[in-house]
């Protein structure tokens, strides 16, 4: 009997959708058990940070504000950048993805299964994530939602066997797919012909392609080419950008469904002249 | 009122199992973890089987699909087959010492990772490298703890 139903969950699952809602519901029992197995990691590091010196902690915001101030300085020019951007692309009459908003997700410290590279997150369904979002660290992309559970949602990295992500070279735009290796320093990238212009320390760009993963984030940085003269793709392996194994803290992106209104002011002048009666 | 009582002690166990089963261990320990759960469960259905049944294992092992991800019903398959093995032979087992139960252990743990290695390989196949079943090995040389443990888990009120 036991049999019967599990083989049949097991096809169902396999097809369809449709076991979600069970899934969600039975996560909500066992979810707890992944907050404990993190409770002494997270006291762990608190404790550290408590007993951390006076001037470490001083020298610290030193560092930060330093930072700050570089960050802040670079983003005044990003401002102006952003919008001659989209007054050049509204005069290719292109449209232009823009604004994203983030949600910061803290790591839950548990391995779910050796062999496949997939993080748990504290943010579920409660903040509205929902699967196939992209998943980001402040240097790069990290992987894209896999499964989002009520209390925590569950994201595939980069480099895991199962994932794939289109990416560009942004040196001079090739377009290609960066497909993870299984090990969490490195990814592949198959689908080049052994004359590709491509050399190593070429920084690789998510490309847009696919419509998951927003336009221009970095991946990776490409670490070795050798053109095999005896099989018809060469070997291309790439470093990804993001600290896949390092980071606690993700940011969940939501990227704006439709893509932006082309500014309608800036449209009319140059058209104007055009438009005769 | 003891029943319940008793059922909480399972309860408990059970969810330590999970504990183990999901803590982040460095990565070279994490190829040896073995399958907690199905240790304690094993446990659980030789030692009271007229408690725990295969719904129970059915039910435990739904929760640990949902714990580590994976495709629905496998380790509730996987579970209920070893779970109604253990039932059959829990009056073969328990006399034999502890090394005996380790070959029938053994022979268990490989019979879920099988099971598991099977639906595995037919959502991804290829991917799975041999250290794959090096958890079955340290499953078995663990059987001694987990006994003796949940041994005196579970005597420890009669004894008042």
């Amino acid at each position: 009997m036991a049999l019967i139903v599990s083989i049949a969950l097991l096809v169902t699952e396999h097809k369809s959708p449709r076991l979600d809602a069970l899934r969600s519901s039975l996560s909500v029992l066992v979810d707890p058990v992944k907050y404990l197995v993190d409770a002494p990691i997270v006291a762990l590091e608190n404790a550290k940070e408590s007993i951390s010196s006076y001037s470490v902690l001083k020298e610290e915001n030193k560092k930060l504000r330093e930072e700050q101030f570089i960050t802040k300085s670079k983003l005044l020019k990003f401002d102006a950048l952003e919008k001659e951007n989209i007054r050049l692309r509204a005069l290719l009459e292109n449209s232009f993805k823009l604004g994203e908003q983030v949600l910061i997700a803290e790591l839950l410290s548990i391995r779910m299964v050796p062999y496949e590279h997939i993080v748990v997150v504290n943010k579920g369904t409660r903040f509205g994530v929902h699967p196939q979002q992209p998943v980001l660290d402040t240097n790069g992309v990290v992987g894209q939602v896999f499964r989002a559970l009520p209390f925590s949602s569950e994201i595939m990295l980069i480099t895991d066997l199962n994932h794939a992500i289109p990416v560009q070279v942004n040196r001079n735009g090739l377009l290609t797919i960066a497909v993870g290796s299984g090990q969490i320093n490195r990814l592949n990238l198959p689908f080049l012909p052994n004359n590709a212009d491509i050399r190593p320390g070429d920084l690789l760009i998510t490309s847009g392609l696919g419509g998951i993963f927003p336009p221009g984030y970095p991946v990776g940085v490409v670490d070795n080419f050798t053109p095999e003269s005896t099989k018809p793709f060469p070997t291309i392996t790439a470093t990804p950008k993001a600290m896949l194994d390092r980071n606690r803290e993700l940011m969940i992106v939501w990227s704006k469904s439709s893509p932006m209104p082309l500014s309608v002011p800036l449209t009319q002048s140059p058209s104007a002249p055009v438009t005769k009666p | 009122m003891n029943n319940y009582y008793r059922f909480g002690r399972i309860l408990t166990t059970m969810i330590m199992a999970m504990y183990l089963r999901i803590a982040p261990w460095p990565n070279f320990i994490e190829i040896f973890n073995p399958d907690w759960v199905l240790l304690a469960l094993i446990y659980w259905t030789i030692a009271i089987p007229e408690r725990v049944g295969i719904f129970h294992a059915w039910i435990f092992g739904l929760l640990t699909d949902v714990l580590t991800g994976r495709l629905f019903g496998q380790h509730a398959l996987a579970y209920s087959l070893v779970s109604y093995a253990c039932i059959k032979l829990h009056k073969r087992l328990r006399p034999f010492p502890l090394i005996q139960q380790e070959l029938f252990i053994f022979l268990f743990l490989l019979l879920s990772q099988l099971l598991l290695f099977w639906v595995k390989n037919l959502q991804t196949p290829g991917q799975l490298s041999p250290t794959f079943w090096l958890p079955v090995v340290t499953g078995t040389l663990c059987w001694p703890i987990v006994y003796k443990s949940l041994r005196f888990v579970r005597l420890l009120r009669s004894s008042k």
